[in-house]
């Protein structure tokens, strides 16, 4: 972190991470609804994912760099803002001159923080000791069955729901904020805000229906 | 018009400070905001109270002197205005109006409502100029031809009268628009692209080292901006810095 020390470096860093973690979202979306559309598919890509080479060696620890260096930053520079204004307005009006979401993406972010610690302890870390602890044998056919396990407790469920709806806050502002951090405002700039705002919202949720659906779908009728 | 004031009083940059209430009367909708704290001075200079000091020049919205956190906006709830220009016909007969100086630990307080900008003035030295010889061979500016759309966006980034209410409106007290706007209104021009990276690259080190927060694109600065100075101006920036980074 202190090789990137100017402040627009930093924000340029930012927007990169949280680019990158913006199109994984997209493509753990995709993996997701074919359990809602095809179980067999689930299971063949996700035993892909989770096996393949390539995904295991090399973007499984980028994207670990790029989630942990997402939120580090994002503290670092919440520290160092909260210290630009030592005394605090008896008054401050924030919402006359911004909107919610982009005043509070450390609230939303906190939120996304805590999701992914029951997200691990949910799918990776079981995995993990499936694979290298325990070293059970493989089988493709497992993960359907684990991920629709796992979706039985509505409390789990609603604290998903909870997460992505935070999620959707969360990436309501970032998303086509990252573009103006990495300087790109010009005339394609409002179609592809408008692009960002629409996967801001339905990308999460995707991610709710799939939760309520599998939720839903394993109760008895 | 009666109301109530309650305004940041501090008796010097030591001091510990605090909220005070003043009621006034006979305020007419016409008359600005500085003229209504003239007349609450006025009131307390003849009771024989100290008046309240606060940054005013030109009172004609072009100097950038005058700041005021008014009701929690910078330069209170009119758009495109300085505190000099805002009208008391904003307010109603009755109303508790909260005026503060602009919170940054770059702009400490001098005194009550004045603040220290000067951090500006240094943001602005560290590159905000274009170097050129004026002893008697300076070309006409005319004579160098430049794109009107150029022209204009330079000359909209120049209307920045370096007021501070950007950063008094960020969440983080960040000064990238007020910054952003001295880079472009020469990065647009060509006499200002032989300077263009050393100056993006020292007024954003200036910029930090005064201790300013970093943008997270809320968009509050453009909206209170009393000159509508552009978020575009801060994309261009980061544009300018990261391609003056990369040359090395």
């Amino acid at each position: 972190m202190g090789m990137i020390s100017s402040s627009i470096a930093r924000k340029f860093a930012m927007a990169l991470s949280g680019l990158f973690l913006v199109f994984f979202l997209g493509q753990h979306f995709v993996i997701n609804l074919t359990a809602v559309l095809d179980p067999d598919t689930f299971n063949s890509w996700s035993h892909f994912m989770g096996n393949n080479g390539l995904v295991q060696a090399l973007l499984q620890p980028v994207l670990i760099f790029g989630v942990v260096f997402h939120f580090v930053m994002g503290f670092i520079l919440e520290l160092k803002n909260r210290g630009a204004r030592v005394k605090s307005y008896a008054k401050y009006k924030g919402s006359a001159n911004a909107s919610w979401a982009s005043r509070n993406m450390i609230i939303s972010g906190l939120v996304i923080l805590a999701f992914l610690c029951l997200h691990f302890y949910d799918f990776w870390f079981p995995e993990m000791i499936h694979k290298y602890v325990d070293a059970l044998p493989l089988d493709p056919t497992r993960y359907y069955a684990e991920t629709v396990h796992k979706f039985e407790s509505p409390v789990r469920v609603g604290l998903y729901v909870i997460a992505f709806v935070l999620l959707a806050i969360h990436l309501w502002h970032g998303f086509a904020s990252s573009f103006q951090s990495v300087g790109f405002n010009n005339k394609y700039s409002k179609a592809l805000t408008k692009f960002a705002k629409v996967y801001s919202i339905l990308i999460p949720l995707g991610f709710i229906f799939i939760a309520l659906y599998l939720h839903l779908n394993q109760l008895p009728h | 018009m009666k109301l109530t004031l309650k305004i940041w009083r501090q008796a010097n940059a030591n001091a510990k400070g605090s909220m005070q209430t003043y009621p006034i009367d006979g305020i007419e909708g016409d008359m600005s905001f500085l003229e209504m704290m003239d007349v609450l001075n006025e009131q307390l200079i003849n009771k024989g109270e100290e008046p309240v000091v606060f940054d005013h020049d030109c009172r004609e919205g072009i100097c950038g002197s005058c700041s005021l956190q008014i009701n929690g906006e910078p330069h209170g709830p009119d758009r495109g205005v300085t505190t000099c220009q805002l009208h008391m016909r904003m307010f109603n007969d009755g109303d508790e109006i909260v005026i503060e100086p602009f919170r940054a630990k770059a702009f400490p307080v001098i005194k009550d409502l004045m603040v220290d900008r000067s951090a500006f003035d240094r943001i602005q030295q560290a590159g905000g100029y274009v170097s050129v010889n004026t002893s008697g061979n300076t070309i006409d500016a005319n004579s160098t031809p430049i794109e009107k759309e150029n022209a204009d966006a330079a000359f909209e980034a120049a209307t920045c009268i370096g007021c501070g209410a950007c950063v008094a409106a960020c969440k983080n007290a960040s000064a990238m628009l007020f910054t952003s706007a001295k880079v472009s209104q020469y990065a647009l021009l060509p006499q200002g692209q032989v300077e263009a990276s050393t100056r993006v690259l020292n007024m954003v080190e200036q910029m930090d080292k005064e201790g300013f927060g970093n943008c997270t694109n809320t968009g509050a600065c453009e909206v209170e901006c009393p000159k509508g100075i552009s978020l575009e101006n801060i994309a261009r920036m980061n544009r300018e810095y990261m391609a003056a980074v990369s040359k090395g």
